[in-house]
């Protein structure tokens, strides 16, 4: 084969000398820099280039833009760089392109899969729904696995991405998207008045229409031109920022809008770039939507045969490519423009065997240009069929009104135009109202809901001239909104050429009507004819979201770009309605296919979510400790030894702590700072404990509650000083906990004079436990007397250690003699380490949060989200001593009295043993009173906590349970791990080691 | 993502700053401890979920951390204004009516 046997010597805008090569299914070709896939593979005679979704038949190219339902590649760069679903129509070609189809096997010409299409009468809409109901097990083995792999696209990529995408915001007065004529209009006006302007398009350059309408001409110079030169003046302003290769994807409030640029995707080399995609979040004061229109194609039977293609498209792929779609290319439309397309053409020397107009009256002009040009033409014909499998080869044609004799006309090519449809996406997506306008069948913008205007073919603009002008008055009516100071200098622009944009027919044309058992295409992507739409309907779907969905009509990737006006003409024909009593279906974001990588940006990876790390994570990770993450905190879980499994490392820091003494890194705690003179008065309120009476020096366990009485946060509360309290929170409750007390003292009890602080990240927390608490860390005490009199249990003392500051509290959250040593979070580290060198000769270890949790559920110590989960009051969990008897007013005071939470049988927390003392019940498991009752069962409760614990010598857990503290010694019977039978269990208390005089109560 | 105005930085500052806090306009019971079950379930459970205006409460939580209140339509999901806590409810039947436009 001849290279390239399709491009025109002295045809297009590209240069002959700048040639590419590239592949397509293994198969080496070369077209020219400036290229798409599709105009290179057309240039070397493939229209063949995939099988359709649902019936596998052969299709090709259909437009030359974005909207490209058929054309779907793959593209692979390496294994880890292969996109699939490429539009052929918008990838720009560079040497070394690797395409190949998709959804066929063995071979794009021989494709098993085709026996859908005989199979076709039983996949008809709405197929889903009948042919597989039955049996449902046959769902999950036999009919999704076979539909799956029937019907699909391509195939992602399984390595990671390597490629990075980058995010930026984007602020201007004016924000333009497209830079067709009108676009450009717009921007130039408003760019000259001194506003700030951002101008995207999704092409590589700017022009829009003027890509294809070659006649037209601007200023006395060719329309094309014209448009590269404002771009380039545009591009020179200092307040305007061009952006092509960028996509207005979404519209969001308040004028947000999101554009995507494709930064390396027509580069041969990607990594030339550092990043492959931008996304940009633009707000703007003002937008201008010049997004122009699209071609729909007309619908009648074998629609879809490979060759057959939009007129636009063939003219661009003339024009601007020079490329000839065929070399004997039949001509059908309902419109104007496809006219101008096939003088084109034959100017091209191509022959034009007919032009086949569906409607009864065209213009003079055309026919008679028609006739000088020697194009044979039948005004009020239709073509009935094409012919042809692999490539079309023929067009029937007859009489529109189906009378009189069926010519078939050999061809290799048919260029159709149903009309316009104006690109109202962006505008939809703002929330703007649709408008019908009946005489050229089309919706167009109406009532704006956000600072905008539209202008150009979106807009409803009949020619070049009339988008020109719409878009000088777009940008005139953001001056005068945005109160600009400058004037344009442009206030109009002179063109000549061009065709108009208007005149229509939607929905089937003759031929494809009621009762033709054909196969018209309405959705090439999703393989929606005009027949599945009229059974919808019949079928008793009426309203157009319905039949959208039973028909999967504008469902797939391309979102009905050309189909979706057929649809609802077909639908609305059905059912006797007009188009605008039956609406349209929802714009919805994105306007073209949008990489994850785009949206996803740097998050991804250890940027995904930050990460926290204590001032004494380095320590940890010298020690060997296995980490855990608790929110975003990395903290220690347990610190195995040579030999040792989790099991025996939590068993041996549990011991120690015990016998002597451990080390644990509290410091992810939350702190808040309480401060003022109504202090205590504002924690006796946000705390169900009081907290008028609490002694300088001296610290209380607090519970705090919502209103509804529920547990939410518990902690522990030094006073410091008369008006100034060290509040400790959960780990994971810091932050809702600070804002929980921002909201009621800003809001309820505003007339309280207290500062609320974070101090979270400023204080490291060291907690000893054990024994050997007071000999570790009194050896570097200064100023604190350590005595048990001087210094008892629940108390603060401020003072320094290892020569920097302390807030020392005596406490215990393992039930030991303990303490926790807050130091400064610079200082935290060194602490850590002179007080680990003071330990370990003693036979202390540092312990993790897997034996801490251990340690406090030996003692019944409560984790709150673990042991509650905001169902439980503090009555619930046993902590009824903690609601401050005589207090008039706390959050969750009345809650607490609710008839619910005040009545009996509520589930409580309890202890558990298992009867084998020897099995660890699982957590999460379901309690029952019997268990050979029928299932369901009737389930009592569950295990909120569960442990082997060396120190108790069996295992423990906590549950809550029904009428819990009243089953004591009761036999139960919780689930047994994977399903498999029952434990049996004995309620008892939490209190799990024989209780010692330790002082360690919650005080 | 939506701008919003705080009243306490009089600034336009991007969503992600704010944290929204429910309803606005529910006062907490003076006397909460001695109040009957229906009137603490209005005060806790109770909640409008109009379609149109709304008076809610926001926090500048990564701002300057005060929580004001806002008039938001549900349906653009406009602001219409914002102001501090402690302001009285703003009447606004303008408003209302201009939310035609955006249905």
């Amino acid at each position: 084969m001849n290279s390239q046997p399709n491009r025109l010597v002295g045809k297009g805008r590209l240069t002959p000398a700048h040639k590419v090569r590239f592949t397509f299914d293994g198969k080496s070709m070369e077209g020219l820099a400036g290229d798409t896939l599709a105009s290179a593979l057309i240039a070397n005679d493939i229209h063949l280039v995939g099988r359709s979704f649902k019936y596998h038949r052969p299709r090709g190219i259909v437009t030359a833009g974005p909207e490209e339902p058929n054309a779907l590649v793959g593209i692979t760069r390496d294994k880890a760089r292969h996109v699939p679903n490429v539009r052929a129509t918008v990838q720009e070609l560079h040497d070394g392109l690797n395409a190949t189809s998709q959804n066929r096997w063995p071979s794009l010409a021989f494709d098993v899969g085709e026996v859908n299409d005989l199979a076709s009468p039983f996949l008809a809409a709405g197929f889903y729904y009948k042919t597989f109901m039955w049996p449902q097990a046959a769902w999950a083995k036999v009919y999704e696995p076979f539909i799956r792999h029937a019907a699909g696209l391509g195939t992602a990529p399984t390595e990671p991405d390597p490629d990075a995408y980058a995010s930026r915001y984007g602020h201007c007065d004016v924000l333009v998207c497209g830079a067709g004529a009108a676009g450009l209009s717009a921007a130039l006006v408003a760019a000259e008045a001194g506003l700030s302007v951002i101008i995207c398009d999704e092409n590589p350059k700017a022009g829009g229409a003027l890509r294809h309408e070659a006649d037209v001409m601007i200023e006395g110079i060719v329309g094309w031109d014209w448009a590269k030169a404002t771009l380039s003046r545009l591009a020179g302003l200092s307040n305007v920022r061009v952006l092509t290769r960028t996509t207005a994807f979404g519209y969001q409030a308040q004028n947000m809008v999101s554009l995507v640029e494709r930064v390396s995707e027509h580069l041969t080399d990607p990594s030339a770039t550092p990043v492959r995609e931008r996304l940009w979040q633009v707000r703007a004061r003002h937008v201008v939507m010049a997004t122009g229109a699209i071609e729909r194609h007309m619908v009648f039977a074998n629609n879809d045969r490979p060759g057959i293609m939009l007129a636009s498209a063939a003219r661009t792929y003339l024009n601007h490519y020079g490329v000839a779609v065929g070399r004997r290319v039949g001509v059908y439309t309902a419109n104007d423009s496809a006219w101008a397309a096939a003088f084109d053409l034959k100017a091209a020397g191509i022959d034009i065997p007919a032009i086949v107009d569906a409607r009864a009256d065209v213009p003079e002009a055309l026919v008679a240009k028609a006739a000088r040009l020697d194009i044979r033409v039948l005004v009020g014909h239709a073509v009935t069929a094409a012919g042809g499998k692999l490539r079309v080869s023929s067009m029937c044609v007859a009489r529109a009104d189906g009378t009189g004799e069926t010519e078939v006309i050999p061809v290799d090519a048919i260029i159709m135009s149903a009309g316009w449809t104006p690109s109202v996406h962006l505008f939809s997506q703002s929330r703007g109202k649709l408008r019908f306008e009946t005489e050229t069948q089309r919706f167009l913008p109406g009532q704006h809901a956000q600072d905008a205007s539209c202008a150009g073919a979106c807009n409803g603009a009949a020619d070049t001239a009339g988008a020109l002008s719409q878009g000088i008055a777009a940008a005139e009516a953001a001056i005068a909104a945005l109160n600009a100071k400058g004037k344009a200098s442009t206030t109009a622009l002179t063109t000549t050429g061009g065709t108009s944009w208007n005149g229509s027919l939607i929905g089937a044309a003759p031929g494809a009507e009621a009762g033709k058992v054909v196969k018209a295409f309405v959705d090439y992507q999703n393989d929606v004819t005009a027949k599945d739409i009229r059974l919808a309907v019949q079928e008793g779907m009426h309203s157009i979201e319905h039949v959208k969905r039973f028909t999967t009509n504008g469902m797939a990737t391309d979102q009905g770009k050309l189909s979706n006006m057929h649809g609802l003409a077909i639908a609305a024909e059905v059912l006797g309605k007009p188009i605008p009593e039956v609406g349209l279906t929802t714009f919805r974001q994105p306007y073209t296919p949008v990489t994850f990588g785009a949206i996803v940006g740097h998050a991804r990876g250890a940027l995904f979510d930050p990460t926290r790390r204590t001032p004494i994570h380095d320590a940890h990770v010298k020690a060997g400790a296995v980490f855990e993450d608790v929110g975003q905190w990395k903290r220690p879980w347990y610190y195995p030894r040579a030999g040792e499994d989790m099991h025996g490392a939590v068993n041996r820091e549990c011991v120690t702590v015990r016998k002597t003494a451990g080390l644990f890194d509290a410091s992810t705690l939350g702190k808040i700072e309480v401060v003022g003179p109504d202090a205590a008065a504002f924690l006796d309120l946000i705390y169900t404990n009081p907290f008028m009476k609490l002694g300088v020096g001296r610290l209380r366990y607090g519970i705090m509650c919502r209103e509804d009485g529920f547990i939410y946060d518990d902690g522990v509360v030094g006073r410091l000083a008369e008006d100034r309290f060290h509040v400790t929170t959960t780990t994971g409750g810091a932050a809702r906990v600070l804002n929980h007390m921002e909201d009621y003292l800003q809001t309820e009890f505003p007339h309280l004079d207290v500062w609320l602080t974070s101090v979270s990240e400023q204080w490291a927390v060291i907690a000893v436990q054990g024994p050997q608490a007071a000999a570790i860390v009194g050896a570097h005490v200064d100023g604190i007397d350590m005595s048990a009199d001087a210094f008892p249990m629940m108390s603060v003392r401020e003072g320094r250690i290892c020569g920097v500051p302390t807030r020392l509290f005596r406490m215990s959250f393992a039930g030991e003699d303990g303490f926790e040593v807050n130091v400064p979070a610079d200082h935290g580290r060194a602490v850590w380490d002179a007080l680990m060198a003071t330990a370990e000769p003693l036979g202390a270890c540092a312990y993790g949060t897997e034996a801490m949790h251990v340690l406090r559920a030996e003692k019944g110590f409560i984790i709150v989200g673990q042991d509650t989960d905001g169902t439980v009051t503090p009555q619930d969990a046993g902590l009824a001593w903690a609601i401050g008897k005589n207090k008039t007013d706390f959050v969750g005071i009345r809650g607490l009295k609710r008839p619910d939470l005040m009545a009996s049988g509520r589930r409580q927390l309890v202890g558990l043993m298992s009867a084998d003392g020897s099995t660890v019940l699982e957590e999460g498991a379901q309690l029952v009173a019997d268990p050979n009752q029928k299932v369901p069962m009737t389930m009592i409760g569950w295990v909120t906590s569960s442990y082997w614990s060396d120190n108790a010598g069996m295992p423990i857990a906590m549950a809550l349970l029904e009428n819990g503290f009243a089953r004591t010694g009761e036999k139960l019977y919780a689930s047994a791990a994977g399903g498999a039978g029952f434990v049996e269990v004995i309620v008892r208390d939490t209190q799990f080691l024989p209780t010692q005089k330790t002082g360690a109560d919650h005080g | 993502m939506l701008l919003i105005r705080c009243p306490y930085c009089q600034s336009d500052l991007p969503e992600l700053e704010f944290r929204h806090a429910g309803e606005a306009h529910i006062a907490r019971p003076e006397h909460i401890a001695d109040v009957d079950d229906a009137t603490f379930a209005h005060f806790f459970f109770y909640r409008d979920n109009p379609k149109g205006l709304t008076y809610e409460r926001w926090r500048h939580v990564h701002g300057c951390g005060r929580f004001f209140n806002a008039v938001r339509d549900t349906v653009s999901d406009k602001f219409v204004t914002t102001y501090k806590a402690g302001e009285p409810k703003p009447d606004l039947p303008a408003a209302a009516n201009a939310n035609e436009v955006a249905k």
